[in-house]
């Protein structure tokens, strides 16, 4: 739905989530260039960019093919003298490294805002790393917003001190400050005049960090960072919340964690012997650390605990700074493993509050009794917890028609059980899920080609079959293709090709023909294989027998084999096909007297869209069935019926 | 006023985004702050989905703790007894839409199915106050969500926000051609559970 409302010059306010609010922030404070690759938990930024009128967008934005690229190009927007900003998920910063450590040593003409989405608790990640380490590796300031009106209110300040210092800055959010939301407003604003002339100066430089250049680049970035110390000190987002008068007891925090935080202290009250609630300093940046601020909070409290999300960031900065200081004060840091763990939701906060001082945090939030039932004793609740365990966990799969499925499903049947399947990142991760059980190990995006070839050293008994989708090919895939053919590596390549980014939300990548802008030039992944020397067979998954013969074939010629397995994202066509006029619905059913109940269409091809009645008998979900038909060839007893037109009901 | 806490889960593909938005929205209405998260991104591929919103007039966190949730809002009988053995809490309320979404667990034969009594059972045990909401002949099952935030309304479930106020978030959120249909259910039970108008 359009959405010009974003870049309206008047005042706004909206109720958003953390991922919308920036996009408005873009719009106030001039950003001119905005590049991303997609990744949880930030594409939704991308969303609420597409929802502005693409004439009225005031920056041009791109999806690129790698989170490396995306900052290249801010990067190269930015010496030219465009505000820029770049951004992506956490583990995207680890592709990015190899540019980003540079930028600090960059007089970065324009600015740069380089948003990363951590994801503490490893919502849709494979580790929880804590990025504010990648920061002070290369002198890079770090905002750590709380809630949506903070990203917006943070990404202002960030841009504006990145265009005036000439550097890089960091907005670090997590995955509930990007998905969070509450209504967020932001001023009337004057639209930026935006000169487009070509402002990159080698003398404003100088860009080639090379020998002998780099210590005064790097003297340079030292001195921007210490500047940056000081607006850690003055910004209105570092703030005292005061406790309980007179109380010796204090809290640093940041974040998330300090929404937590006060979660958590609404419900503390000065009791027998307690004082009461602890002062709170929360920070605004926390890279450069405002060392001014910490101490004089150290020097006026008796106790003060650290409470950080995932490692000891603040923590080796503050104790540091308490001992050139030689302040008595009690630093309470982290002293349990579980503190470097998970997220810092308003449980886990009260947990480490309440082993931190038990006397004022209780363990947990007494249970409040309903209106009209008497709670129940603490026995029945345990028995009943107990019993809940019992009650399994319902994870994604793969959709209904997903092309996957039906790969997974001929794929299985070409291989040996001791055979070894190396996942990578993309919907098809989700093969590792019974039924299919297809992707043994997984490391990180582009990495299955490289594992697969150390995998089949000194070995022939075991044939090892690498996955690889297609947005990850172009996005990280490809080098591993080109050693296992440099080094003449003997393993089998499945690319599985859906056309688009199909996890983060289907968006374009460079074989799907068009960009986020419009169409453009589709990159074969065939034919670049070709063009590389590998042995290249394709076929729809749909035919599952072809699919099988050519893994067959694939692992009985050895060597380095690729086998594109092709079938568009059904999700992404299905939303495309009903809106058309005249869509029919189509679905498959069972014919009752043909089925005798081997259930290789529920348990072992296993689409969601089969339900297995207490009879044993199966029928089809009318809500979920697309119709596709790919079930059909895997029933032994031929009982699916092609899929056929089905009464619509009144169109909601 | 307090603060309440809502939790809602369903499966992905249900539609308990815009329920979520339009409780969201309702509570904001009504002139009390909201705090509220969905689930994003892979986890909405037919698995579980959650989420949060907690409503009141001094609110900083939009998670909801596990045994804390005043009220419990699921799209369907598994989920529901999920629900309830995960964010309730003790006293609290439940309302959900009776329909199943087979697991994988059942599919594969592995698991008893979840019968309408043992959620009645274990609401029981935990003294909350459960109300299925089913609406036989449905025009389309993505509107069950409506008649789910309709029960809610007419219940009064959430301190503060008046049923004008649903109807008016409702009326703004749901997109232009499917409001008149869904407009009529939520004024329809509505009536049924005994509050008065909109």
């Amino acid at each position: 739905m359009a959405d010009p409302s974003l870049t309206q010059p008047e005042a706004w306010s909206e109720i958003v989530m953390g991922n919308t609010a920036i996009v408005r922030a873009m719009a106030v404070s001039g950003t001119r260039v905005v590049t991303a690759y997609p990744g949880s938990p930030t594409p939704e930024i991308a969303e609420a960019i597409s929802r502005i009128p693409a004439g009225e967008r005031p920056f041009f934005f791109e999806f690129s093919t790698n989170e490396k690229v995306a900052t290249e190009v801010a990067f190269g927007a930015s010496i030219n003298g465009h505000l820029a900003c770049v951004f992506f998920k956490s583990v995207g910063l680890n592709v990015a490294a190899d540019t980003f450590v540079q930028l600090s040593m960059m007089e970065l003409v324009g600015g740069m805002v380089i948003v990363i989405g951590d994801d503490p608790g490893c919502n849709s990640s494979q580790n929880e790393q804590d990025n504010r380490h990648l920061a002070r590796l290369c002198y890079t300031p770090v905002w750590e917003p709380m809630n949506p009106q903070e990203v917006h209110d943070m990404y202002l300040e960030a841009a504006a001190w990145s265009q005036a210092q000439r550097m890089p800055v960091i907005l670090r959010l997590s995955t509930h400050v990007c998905h969070a939301k509450m209504r967020v407003r932001s001023a009337a604003f004057t639209p930026a005049q935006h000169d487009d002339t070509p402002r990159f100066d080698p003398a404003a430089g100088p860009y080639l960090p090379i020998t002998k250049l780099v210590a005064p680049l790097k003297r340079r970035a030292l001195e921007k960072l210490e500047r940056t110390r000081e607006k850690a000190e003055t910004t209105p987002f570092l703030k005292v919340l005061p406790g309980a008068p007179g109380t010796r007891r204090g809290v640093i925090t940041a974040g998330l964690p300090t929404a937590s935080l006060l979660e958590v202290l609404e419900g503390v009250a000065p009791g027998l012997g307690v004082e009461g609630p602890p002062d709170v300093l929360r920070l605004g940046l926390v890279h450069p650390l405002p060392v001014r601020a910490v101490t004089d909070f150290l020097r006026s409290h008796d106790e003060v605990k650290i409470l950080e999300e995932l490692d000891d960031f603040l923590e080796q900065g503050i104790v540091a700074a308490a001992y050139r200081e030689g302040l008595s004060c009690r630093i309470r840091g982290k002293e349990d493993r579980e503190e470097w763990i998970g997220e810092y939701t308003p449980p886990k906060v009260r947990e480490i509050l309440h082993a931190t001082w038990p006397d004022l945090i209780p363990s947990a939030a007494p249970a409040t009794p309903g209106p009209s039932v008497d709670a129940p004793s603490p026995d029945v609740l345990s028995a009943d917890v107990l019993s809940a365990d019992v009650l399994s966990a319902r994870a994604p799969q793969m959709c209904p028609g997903c092309g996957h499925r039906s790969a997974f499903h001929a794929i299985a049947q070409a291989l040996a059980a001791e055979d070894i399947t190396v996942a990578d990142i993309g919907c098809h991760t989700l093969g590792f899920l019974p039924p299919y059980h297809m992707g043994q190990v997984l490391l990180c995006m582009g990495a299955s080609c490289g594992i697969a070839a150390g995998l089949s050293l000194f070995q022939k008994s075991r044939r090892v079959v690498a996955f690889l989708g297609d947005s990850t090919f172009f996005h990280a895939g490809i080098p591993g293709v080109i050693n296992a053919l440099f080094n003449r590596h003997d393993f089998t390549l499945i690319v599985m090709e859906n056309g688009t980014t199909a996890m983060t939300g289907h968006q374009a990548h460079a074989g799907s023909g068009e960009n986020f802008n419009g169409p453009t030039q589709a990159i074969s992944i065939k034919d670049l294989l070709v063009s590389l020397g590998a042995t290249v067979c394709e076929t729809d998954t749909y035919q599952q027998g072809k699919l099988t013969q050519l893994v067959r074939e694939a692992n009985e010629a050895g060597g380095f084999q690729v086998v594109i397995a092709r079938h568009p994202c059904m999700l992404a066509h299905m939303r495309r096909e009903t809106r058309k006029p005249g869509f029919v619905k189509r679905q498959v059913r069972i014919l009752a007297d043909k089925c005798d109940q081997r259930h290789v269409c529920v348990k072992r091809f296993g689409c969601p869209s089969f339900f297995l009645e207490p009879t044993g008998a199966v029928h089809v979900n009318a809500d979920l069935c697309i119709g596709d038909g790919s079930c059909l060839q895997t029933c032994p007893s031929k009982a699916i019926a092609p899929p056929s037109a089905v009464p619509t009901k009144e169109e909601p | 006023m307090t603060t309440t806490q809502i939790y809602m889960i369903g499966v992905g593909g249900q539609g308990i985004g815009l329920l979520a938005e339009v409780l969201a929205h309702a509570g904001d209405r009504a002139g009390l702050a909201i705090r509220a998260v969905d689930t994003h991104g892979l986890a909405q591929r037919g698995g579980s989905v959650e989420s949060f919103l907690r409503v009141g007039t001094r609110v900083f966190s939009p998670l909801v703790a596990p045994g804390e949730a005043d009220l419990v809002v699921a799209l369907e009988r598994t989920e529901a007894l999920r629900g309830l053995c995960t964010y309730a809490r003790p006293g609290g309320r439940l309302v959900w839409y009776e329909t199943t979404w087979q697991p994988l667990g059942v599919r594969l034969g592995r698991e008893a199915p979840v019968e309408h009594a043992a959620v009645l059972a274990r609401a029981a045990a935990l003294g909350v106050d459960a109300r299925p909401v089913h609406v036989p002949d449905l025009p389309d099952t993505r509107m069950q969500n409506v008649a789910v935030l309709a029960t809610i309304a007419g219940l009064g479930w959430i301190p503060g926000i008046d049923p004008a106020h649903y109807r008016e978030a409702l009326t703004a959120l749901v997109p232009p051609r499917a409001a008149a249909a869904n407009l009529a259910l939520f004024d329809a039970v509505l009536a049924a559970s005994g509050a008065g108008p909109a």
